[in-house]
C-alpha cells in the first residue's frame, strides 16, 4: 500500500509538470497582453516599453527558462492587474472554492447514502420510484438556470436570502443549494445501484441469519461495502467543484478560484493563471490520493494487495 | 419407509406440509411441495438433492432469510421447540435466529462480510442477541476461532475473509454458527467447494461438535456419499418433492424411488467402464512436456514430465494448489514456463513463432470449469460457437458457419435453433455442453478439462463425462482431465498423475493407481474421499 501510494504521488507530481508546460505555452497563444493592458491608442515606445518591462518580448523559450527559474525560488510571477504576487492572490481564492467543495459534498454524500440506501431496500417500492425521478432531475438540471431562478424566488420576490457577496449562513445557503444539486441526484443513483447489488449479496444473508437487525444489515453490512463506486463518483465531483464552481461563483460574486481564473484568462495576466491552474491541480490530485487512501480503509482486500 | 420417532423423544425441529412458491413474470412455480421432516437431538438428517430440488430453498425458509417476493411461503408450519416460527413477528424471529439454529453456508468467501474481520463477525453474535459488551464479545470470539482450530486465533481473530484458505473459512463459518450453541446447525453444502482431504477435517469437526453439544445436524448437499458417511436419516428431494425418506442405510442398500436409483447410478468412479478403451501406446505421443517447473512468488510447478497419446485420457489429480491448472496454463502458452520444454509432435512450442503458435492453439482447446462465467452473456450461441472461425479466418468459409454450427450442437445433443439463444437461456450442463462445442469448432487434438464437470450435478456430470468419451472416440481426441474428485478420474482416465505442492507424486495407469496406489499421498486422498461402499460394503 505504502509503495503504491507513493508512485501514485510520484505519478501526480509528473502530471502537474506536463500540465504546467502546457499551461504556459497555451496561455501565450491567447494574444499580447499588452492590446488588453495599454489604452488603444497607445504610443508605439510604451507599448515596447511595457513588453520589454515583462520580458514579453524574449523570445518564448527565454520567457519559459525564466519561468522555470523563478519557479524553483517559489516564484510564480507577477500579477500584471493587481501588481502583486500571482501566488498571494491565489492562496486567497482557494479556500472559498474549497470551503464551497466541502460543505456541498458532504451534504451531497450524507444525502445521496440515505436517501440511495433506503430506495435499494426496497426497489421498485413506493419511495424508491419517487426517489429515482427526483435524483434523475436534480442530475440533469442546468445550474446555471436553478441559479437565477433561485435569485428571482427567493431574493427578489420574497427577499428572504441576500442575491450575492459572502457573509453569515444566509449568504452560504443559495450557492450551497445550487452546487448539492447536481452531485446529490447523480450520488443518489449510484448509492442506489450499488446498495441493491450490496443487499442482495450472500453476506447479507449470513448477517439477516445470524439475527442482525435490519439497520444494522443496511448501514452496516451492506453499506460498507457498498460505498466504494459511491466514493469514486463523490470525489470525481469534488474534484469538479473545487475546479472551480465557475456559475456558481460567477453568479453569486464568490471571490473562488474559478471565478478568478475566468478573471484572468479574459485579462491575460498570464501569471495568475498559471499559479490557478497549479495551485487546482495539487487540489485535484490530492483529492485523487484521498480517494485511494479512502479505498483502502474501505476495503482490507485491497489493503493487502 | 417413514422413520417413526417415539414420542418420548422430543423433536428439536418439524417441518409440516411446507409449500413454497415463487412468483416470476413467467408465473408462479412450486418450489417446495408439501414437505414434512422432523429432527432429534443428536441426529444428522441429510436432505440429498440436485440444484433446483427445493433444498436451499426449504433452509432458507428455516433460517427467515427466504427473499419474498418473489418467494412466498404457502402453506405449512416450521415448529422449533413446539413453536410456529412461521407466525412470529420480525422481531421475535431474529431473537431465535443465530441462537436456536444457525447456518453454514457453502461459499465462505462470499458468505462472510469481506471488510469485516473475522473475529468482528463471530463476535457480532454476541453484541446482537446477548448484549454483551465488545471486548467480552471478542474475547468468546477468539475462543470460538481456538474451539475449531484456526491455529493462533488471537492474531487470526483480526484478519479478513480473504486472508483464510477456504477451509479455515469454513471454520470460521462453523464457529459463527456455534457462537451462541444453538439446538440445530443447517449446514447447505459446506464442504462443496473445499478439497477432499479438508472436507474429510470438515465434515469431522461437525460430527464432533454434534456430538460435544447433543445438536440436531441437518446436512443438505448433493453428493451422496457424504450424505452415506454423516447422515443418520435421509430425505431425497426432486422438483420439491420428497421422494424417498428414511435411515440412511436402507435407503442406500435399497432405494425405493426411481430418482433415487438413478442418483445412485450416476455417482461418479463406476459408471462408464464399459465405453472406457484402453489407448495403445505404441503411438508417438502428441505432446511431451519435459521437465517444465514455473515459479511465481511461490513453485507452483516442479519439474513436471509426462507424456500425452493420441485418442488418450490423461487425468490429472490434486488439491488447490497443486499446480495443476499451472501445466494447463503452460501448455496453453497462457504462461512461460521458468524451465523445461513442451514438444508438440517433437517440436518444442515454446520457440514457437507467431504463426505456428496460432496453429498450435487451433489443435489445443479448453473447457473450463465454471460454464456460467466462461460464455460471454452478451453473445448469442452462434456467435460463441463461430467465434475461432472469426479468428482463424482460413479454416472456415463463412457460408460454411451456419451448418458448422448446427452440426457441432447436434453433436453435443443440444438442438440445431438453440444457436440463437443466449447463455442464460440455459442450465449448467447444456452451457457446458456449449463450451464443449466451442472448442470442437477448430477441430482440435488435444482437450485440455480444467475441473470441467466440477461444477455440476451428479446426474449432469454423468451424462457430460459420457459425452466427451463419445466424442473422443468420434473424433480421435486427447483429452488431459484436470479435476480434484477422484472419482470422476476413475471413470474417465486412461492414466492419471496425481500432483501435490507442484510435483508429480504418483503417476500410472488409472486402475492400478485407484487399486494399488504406491504413494502415502495417494493412499490419503483416496481414504478422504468420501465414499457410500463403507456404508453398504
Amino acid at each position: 500500500m505504502r509503495q503504491y501510494l507513493s508512485k501514485r504521488i510520484f505519478s501526480s507530481i509528473l502530471a502537474i509538470t506536463g500540465l504546467f508546460v502546457m499551461v504556459f505555452f497555451l496561455a501565450r497563444l491567447t494574444g499580447d497582453p499588452g492590446h488588453l493592458y495599454l489604452p488603444i491608442d497607445a504610443p508605439l515606445e510604451v507599448r515596447k516599453e511595457f513588453s520589454e518591462k515583462h520580458g514579453f518580448n524574449d523570445p518564448i523559450y527565454i520567457q519559459f527558462g525564466k519561468f522555470l527559474g523563478d519557479l524553483t525560488d517559489g516564484n510564480l510571477g507577477y500579477s500584471l492587474r493587481k501588481e502583486r504576487p500571482a501566488i498571494d492572490i491565489v492562496l486567497e481564492a482557494i479556500p472559498v472554492t474549497l470551503s464551497l467543495a466541502a460543505v456541498a459534498m458532504s451534504i451531497a454524500l450524507v444525502g445521496a447514502i440515505f436517501i440511495g440506501s433506503l430506495a435499494a431496500y426496497r426497489p421498485n417500492g413506493i419511495f424508491d420510484r419517487i426517489s429515482r425521478v427526483v435524483s434523475l432531475t436534480a442530475a440533469s438540471a442546468p445550474d446555471f438556470w436553478v441559479a437565477i431562478t433561485a435569485i428571482l424566488i427567493f431574493s427578489v420576490s420574497l427577499g428572504w436570502l441576500p442575491t450575492s457577496g459572502i457573509g453569515g449562513v444566509p449568504y452560504w445557503i443559495m450557492p450551497i443549494g445550487i452546487l448539492v444539486i447536481r452531485p446529490l441526484g447523480l450520488l443518489v443513483q449510484v448509492v442506489r445501484g450499488s446498495m441493491i447489488t450490496a443487499l442482495s449479496s450472500d453476506f447479507v444473508k449470513t448477517a439477516r441469519a445470524k439475527g442482525v437487525k435490519e439497520k444494522a444489515v443496511i448501514f452496516k453490512h451492506a453499506l460498507r461495502n457498498g460505498l466504494l463506486p459511491v466514493i469514486t463518483v463523490a470525489g470525481d465531483q469534488a474534484a469538479a467543484i473545487a475546479n472551480g464552481a465557475v456559475i456558481v461563483e460567477t453568479i453569486f460574486g464568490w471571490p473562488g478560484i474559478g471565478k478568478l481564473m475566468i478573471d484572468s484568462i479574459m485579462q491575460r495576466d498570464f501569471a495568475v493563471v498559471q499559479a490557478s491552474i497549479l495551485i487546482t491541480a495539487i487540489v485535484i490530485l490530492s483529492i485523487n490520493i484521498i480517494i485511494d487512501i479512502a479505498y483502502a480503509v474501505l476495503d482490507p482486500r485491497i489493503r493487502h494487495k | 419407509m417413514v422413520t417413526k420417532v417415539s414420542d418420548a423423544k422430543k423433536s428439536l425441529l418439524k417441518v409440516n406440509n411446507l409449500s413454497v412458491s415463487f412468483d416470476t413474470t413467467e408465473g408462479s412455480f412450486d418450489a417446495v411441495k408439501e414437505v414434512n421432516f422432523d429432527l432429534n437431538k443428536g441426529e444428522t438428517l441429510a436432505i440429498i438433492g440436485e440444484s433446483g430440488s427445493g433444498k436451499s430453498v426449504t433452509a432458507s425458509v428455516i433460517m427467515g432469510i427466504l427473499t419474498c417476493p418473489p418467494g412466498r411461503i404457502k402453506s405449512g408450519e416450521i415448529l422449533l421447540d413446539d413453536l410456529d416460527i412461521l407466525k412470529l413477528s420480525d422481531t421475535d424471529r431474529r431473537k431465535l435466529m443465530g441462537s436456536k439454529v444457525a447456518i453454514i453456508f457453502q461459499d465462505t468467501l462470499s458468505h462472510l462480510n469481506p471488510v469485516f474481520s473475522v473475529g468482528s463477525q463471530i463476535a457480532e453474535c454476541f453484541e446482537v442477541h446477548k448484549n454483551l459488551s465488545r471486548k467480552e464479545s471478542w474475547i468468546r470470539a477468539v475462543k470460538l476461532l481456538e474451539r475449531v482450530r484456526i491455529p493462533n486465533p488471537s492474531k487470526r481473530a483480526k484478519d479478513f475473509p480473504h486472508q483464510f484458505s477456504g477451509g479455515q473459512r469454513q471454520r470460521v463459518m462453523i464457529a459463527m454458527a456455534l457462537a451462541l450453541e444453538p439446538d440445530i446447525i443447517l449446514a447447505d453444502e459446506p464442504t462443496t467447494a473445499l478439497d477432499v482431504t479438508i472436507q474429510a477435517k470438515i465434515l469431522e469437526l461437525l460430527r464432533e461438535l454434534r456430538d460435544e453439544r447433543n445438536m440436531g445436524l441437518i446436512l443438505i448437499t448433493h453428493d451422496l456419499a457424504i450424505a452415506a458417511e454423516i447422515s443418520d436419516k435421509v430425505i431425497v428431494l426432486n422438483e420439491g418433492k420428497i421422494v424417498e425418506k428414511g435411515i440412511t442405510k436402507d435407503i442406500f442398500i435399497n432405494p425405493n424411488h426411481a430418482y433415487t436409483r438413478q442418483l445412485m447410478d450416476s455417482i461418479p468412479g463406476k459408471i462408464t467402464k464399459q465405453i472406457k478403451k484402453i489407448s495403445k501406446k505404441f503411438s508417438d505421443p502428441i505432446l511431451e512436456i519435459k521437465n517444465i517447473s514455473k515459479f511465481y512468488d511461490t513453485i507452483a510447478c516442479d519439474d513436471v514430465s509426462f507424456d500425452l497419446f493420441p485418442n488418450e485420457v490423461l487425468g490429472i489429480v490434486g488439491e488447490s494448489g497443486s499446480g495443476k491448472t499451472t501445466i494447463s496454463n503452460l501448455i496453453l502458452r497462457l504462461a512461460s514456463p521458468s524451465n523445461g520444454k513442451i514438444l508438440y509432435h517433437g517440436q518444442n512450442i515454446l520457440n514457437f513463432n507467431k504463426k505456428d503458435l496460432l496453429n498450435f492453439r487451433r489443435k489445443v482447446q479448453v473447457v473450463f470449469q465454471d460454464p456460467y462465467a466462461s460464455l460471454n452473456p452478451t453473445m448469442n450461441i452462434y456467435d460463441i460457437i463461430s467465434e475461432p472461425w472469426v479468428i482463424h479466418s482460413d479454416f472456415l468459409h463463412k457460408k460454411l458457419h451456419q451448418s458448422k454450427v448446427s452440426d457441432l450442437l447436434i453433436s453435443v445433443g443440444l438442438h440445431p435453433d438453440d444457436a440463437i439463444k443466449f447463455p442464460h437461456q440455459f442450465s449448467g450442463g447444456q452451457r457446458q455442453r456449449i463450451a464443449i462445442a466451442r472448442a470442437l469448432a477448430l477441430n482440435p487434438e488435444i482437450i485440455i478439462c480444467d475441473e470441467a464437470v466440477s461444477a455440476l450435478d451428479v446426474s449432469i456430470q454423468a451424462q457430460i463425462i459420457k459425452l466427451l468419451l463419445n466424442l473422443k472416440n468420434k473424433f480421435s481426441l486427447s483429452y488431459i482431465f484436470i479435476a480434484h474428485d477422484l472419482p470422476v478420474v476413475k471413470d474417465l482416465a486412461d492414466r492419471v498423475i496425481v500432483m501435490k505442492s507442484g510435483k508429480i507424486i504418483e503417476q500410472g495407469v488409472t486402475d492400478d493407481v485407484f487399486n494399488f496406489p504406491k504413494e502415502k499421498y495417494t493412499k490419503d486422498l483416496l481414504k478422504a474421499s468420501p465414499s457410500i461402499e463403507n456404508l453398504i460394503g
